[in-house]
C-alpha cells in the first residue's frame, strides 16, 4: 500500500457517494430493536420509488442516544428520527419525495448532542463500520502512514506524552509514560494488547467504539506497536459483545487485504499483525495481569506487580496494555497534534471522555464530553434531568470500583483527581443515575455481591472479605444488624482495601465506603439497638412513654 | 528435547470435531489455544462435555486438571447441556436500577426454575449475566441470542412465551 493508493480509495469512495444519505444506526442497542429490519424497509422503499441514483441507505455505528433508538438520520439535511419501526421506516423515504414521515422527529440541536465534543466517537453514526473504504475516506490510516514515514518511534512516544493522555481504563496512568517504559524495555519480542474486557456493569463505551469504528482502535494499536517496537498485538474482547467481535474480525480481514496489517506496512520495514482473543466471562480479566493470563490460555488470576507488564508481560516479554478508548485517542492526537489535544480538558486531565449515561435519566445513551465538565452539566443538560415526577439522588461512577456521588456535590468537575477527592473514580466511564426510590444500602449490597462472585479466589482478603461484607450488608438490610456490625463492616472495608492483591479487591469496598460517607443515615435507619442496650432501653420505656415503639 | 506426542484421534465421526480440530491447528496446537478451543467446543456442542475436555487437553498437551480449572473458572463455559431455548436476564447496574430483579423473579415464577437451571422438559434454560452493554435500553433480556429491551415483568413473560412456542 502506498499513500497514493490510500488516497485513491478515499477519492473513489467520495465519488460513489450519493446526494442523500439515510443513515441507520446498527449498533447493539438499536439492533435489538429491529434496526436490521428497518434498514431492509428503507432499502426496499428506496428501490420501490426508484431513488437509487440519489439516495443511499448506510449502515452506521452508534449515534449515542441509545435510549431513543432505533435511530435514523438523513444527511445532508441533518434530520434525526427516533424510535423508528420497520413500519414507519418507509415513510422516511417518502418524506424525501414530498410526503410526510410517520416516524418521530428528534432534535439534533438539543444539548445532548450540542454539548458533546466528538474525538473518539468522531466516526460513530457517520461511517459504515464494516467497510474499510469508509474509514479510509474519513482520513483513516493516514496517521499510520505519517508516523511510519515522518516520525521516529521516540517522536511518537514524545507526542503522546505531550498530549497529556491518561489511561481511559479507569486508573488514569499517563499513557506516554507507559509507552516510554515499554519502548525502553529489552526483549527479543514485544506485544501490544488492547483491553476490551469492559466488565463494569452499566458501561458500554468500549463496545460502542469497537462496533462503530473498529479500525480506529486497530490503527491506534499499530501506531503504538511502532512506537514501542512491537510487531504483534492482541485484542481481548469479552464474549458478551458478539457484534463487536464480528466487526473486529471483518476489520482485521479487510485491513490485511489492503496491506494495512501484515508485513512492511506502507513500504516501510514495520510489520504488525493483530489477533482477537475472546474473553469468557470473568470480570477480573479486566485487570492487566489477569488478562494476560487469560490470553495465555490460563485461569484469569492476577499476579503481584512488579514486575509490571511493561517489563515482563505476555510470556515474559515486555507488553503494552491499553484500554480500547485509549487506543482510539491515538489517531486524533497524531492527526490533529499533541498541542491541540492538550488544549482540551483540565490541567491534569486532558482531552475528552466517553460516558455511558444510564439509569433514571431522560436521555439514556453514550456521550463524549471534554474533561472538566461538571456532573451537573452532564446530568441536567445533556441527560435532560430526571424523568417526570422523580428526583435525582446520586450518580454512580466507576462501577464496582467506584462510588456514589450525591446530588449536593454535582458541581464537581469530571476529571481524574476531582472524582477521586469526592470518593469515587473516573473509572472506565459508566455513569448510572439513581433517584429517590433507590436504597443506597441495597446499591452497596448489589456491588458487593458482584465483587464477591467475581473474586478470583487467589488472595484471602478479597475472597473471604467480600463474603463477610456481603453478609453484613444483608444483615443490615434484613434489619438484624447493630452498630457493632456496622463497625465490623467499616473495619473490613479498610482491611480488604489495603491488603488485597489486585485492583478488584482493593477497590471492592469503595461502593460501601462512599455510600457510608454520604448516606450514612440510610444505614443507621436500618440498625437495631444492641441486645443489652435494648433491655436497658425497654426498662427505660416501662418507666415512662411507651409510644415510641 | 521434548518428545512430540502423537495427536489423539477425533472422539467420533461427528463433523463438529473437525471444526474444533481446525481451530487448534490454526493456533499451532499450543497450550495458549485452550480458551479459544473451549469456545469452539461450546459453540459446536452447546456445552463442554467430559470427553471433549479430555480430548482438547490431550491435543494441546494441557493436563486435565488445568483444562477443568479453566472450564470452571470462566462463567461463560458450562459443563451441562442447556435447554432448547435460553433466556438470559441482564443484571447490570442500569438494569438493576430499573428493577431487573422483578423481571427475574417473574421469570423464575413462570418457569419454576432458578438461574443456572433448566426446566425438566429441557425446553428452557434460565441464566443471568453481568452486563450485556445494552444499558441504553435497560432493563434487557436476551432470548435465544436476541436482545429485548425496555421490558416490564409482564412484557418479559409475554416475550418468553412467544419464544418458547417458536421451534428452534
Amino acid at each position: 500500500m502506498l499513500l497514493e493508493e490510500l488516497n485513491a480509495i478515499a477519492e473513489k469512495e467520495k465519488a460513489a457517494r450519493k446526494q442523500i444519505r439515510i443513515r441507520c444506526c446498527m449498533s447493539a442497542g438499536c439492533m435489538s430493536s429491529q434496526a436490521a429490519e428497518i434498514k431492509q424497509a428503507l432499502d426496499k422503499a428506496v428501490a420501490d420509488r426508484q431513488l437509487g441514483d440519489q439516495v443511499e441507505v448506510q449502515r452506521v455505528g452508534c449515534m449515542g442516544l441509545c435510549g431513543q433508538g432505533p435511530l435514523v438520520s438523513v444527511e445532508p439535511e441533518g434530520v434525526l428520527y427516533e424510535q423508528v419501526t420497520p413500519e414507519t421506516a418507509g415513510t422516511i423515504v417518502e418524506a424525501l419525495a414530498g410526503g410526510t414521515a410517520q416516524a418521530q422527529r428528534g432534535d439534533p440541536t438539543r444539548p445532548f448532542f450540542s454539548r458533546q465534543l466528538a474525538v473518539v466517537s468522531k466516526n460513530g453514526g457517520r461511517i459504515d463500520p464494516e467497510r474499510i473504504e469508509a474509514y479510509i475516506e474519513a482520513g483513516g490510516y493516514s496517521a499510520l502512514h505519517r508516523v511510519l514515514h515522518e516520525m521516529t518511534p521516540p517522536e511518537v512516544v514524545e507526542a503522546i506524552t505531550k498530549s497529556g493522555l491518561r489511561g481511559r481504563g479507569g486508573a488514569g496512568f499517563p499513557t506516554g509514560l507507559k509507552w516510554a517504559t515499554v519502548a525502553k524495555s529489552k526483549g527479543e519480542r514485544k506485544y501490544v494488547v488492547c483491553n476490551g474486557d469492559e466488565g463494569d456493569p452499566g458501561a458500554f463505551m468500549d463496545r460502542s467504539v469497537l462496533e462503530s469504528d473498529p479500525h480506529s482502535v486497530i490503527e491506534g494499536m499499530a501506531i503504538a506497536a511502532y512506537a514501542v517496537g512491537a510487531s504483534h498485538g492482541f485484542l481481548y474482547v469479552r464474549a458478551e459483545y458478539p457484534l463487536a467481535i464480528s466487526r473486529l474480525q471483518i476489520a482485521i480481514r479487510q485491513a490485511k487485504q489492503y496491506g494495512l496489517l501484515g508485513e512492511e506496512l506502507f513500504e516501510s520495514t514495520f510489520n504488525f499483525n493483530v489477533e482477537i482473543r475472546i474473553g469468557a466471562g470473568a470480570f477480573v480479566c479486566g485487570e492487566e495481569t489477569a488478562l494476560m493470563a487469560s490470553i495465555e490460555g490460563r485461569r484469569g488470576q492476577p499476579r503481584p506487580r512488579p514486575p509490571f507488564p511493561a517489563e515482563s508481560g505476555l510470556w515474559g516479554f515486555p507488553t503494552l496494555i491499553n484500554n480500547v478508548e485509549t487506543f482510539a485517542n491515538i489517531v486524533p492526537i497524531i492527526s490533529w497534534g499533541a498541542e491541540w489535544y492538550a488544549s482540551l480538558g483540565t490541567e491534569k486531565s486532558k482531552g475528552t471522555k466517553v460516558f455511558a449515561l444510564t439509569g433514571k435519566i431522560r436521555n439514556n445513551g453514550l456521550i463524549e464530553v471534554p474533561m472538566g465538565i461538571t456532573i451537573r452539566e452532564i446530568v441536567e443538560e445533556l441527560g435532560g434531568g430526571a424523568p417526570e415526577g422523580t428526583q435525582i439522588k446520586a450518580v454512580q461512577t466507576g462501577g464496582p470500583s467506584g462510588g456514589c456521588i450525591p446530588a449536593k456535590l454535582f458541581d464537581t468537575p469530571v476529571d481524574y483527581d476531582s472524582l477521586m477527592k469526592v470518593g469515587s473514580i473516573m473509572g472506565s466511564g459508566g455513569m448510572v443515575v439513581m433517584d429517590e426510590s433507590t436504597n443506597m444500602v441495597d446499591v452497596a449490597r448489589f456491588y458487593m455481591q458482584f465483587c464477591m462472585e467475581e473474586s478470583c479466589g487467589k488472595c484471602i482478603p478479597c475472597r473471604a472479605g467480600t463474603v463477610q461484607m456481603y453478609n453484613l450488608l444483608n444483615k443490615i438490610l434484613e434489619r438484624k444488624a447493630t452498630l457493632k456490625d456496622l463497625e465490623a463492616l467499616e473495619e473490613l472495608c479498610d482491611m480488604v482495601k489495603h491488603t488485597s492483591l489486585c485492583g478488584l479487591g482493593q477497590t471492592a469496598p469503595n461502593p460501601v465506603i462512599s455510600t457510608l460517607r454520604y448516606f450514612r443515615n440510610e444505614y443507621l435507619a436500618l440498625l437495631q439497638p444492641e441486645p443489652g442496650e435494648e433491655k436497658a432501653y425497654n426498662n427505660g420505656q416501662t418507666a415512662g412513654s411507651a409510644t415510641t415503639r | 528435547m521434548r518428545m512430540k506426542a502423537a495427536k489423539p484421534p477425533l472422539p467420533s465421526q461427528d463433523k463438529r470435531w473437525k471444526i474444533i480440530d481446525a481451530k487448534m491447528r490454526k493456533l499451532g496446537y499450543q497450550s495458549h489455544a485452550l480458551i479459544e478451543t473451549l469456545h469452539a467446543v461450546q459453540e459446536s456442542f452447546g456445552y463442554l462435555e467430559e470427553d471433549a475436555l479430555k480430548w482438547v487437553g490431550k491435543s494441546l498437551r494441557v493436563p486435565p486438571s488445568k483444562v477443568y480449572g479453566v472450564a470452571t473458572f470462566y462463567n461463560f463455559f458450562t459443563l451441562k447441556p442447556g435447554g432448547v431455548h435460553t433466556c438470559v436476564v441482564c443484571l447490570g447496574t442500569a438494569c438493576y436500577v430499573k428493577s431487573a430483579a422483578h423481571i427475574l423473579e417473574a421469570i423464575e415464577t413462570f418457569a419454576q426454575i432458578k438461574p443456572g437451571e433448566t426446566t425438566p422438559d429441557k425446553q428452557l434454560s434460565l441464566l443471568t449475566v453481568r452486563c450485556i452493554g445494552a444499558c441504553g435500553i435497560a432493563p434487557a433480556v436476551v432470548y435465544d441470542g436476541n436482545v429485548a429491551g425496555r421490558l416490564t415483568p409482564d412484557l418479559a413473560i409475554e416475550k418468553l412465551k412467544g419464544n418458547l412456542t417458536h421451534a428452534s
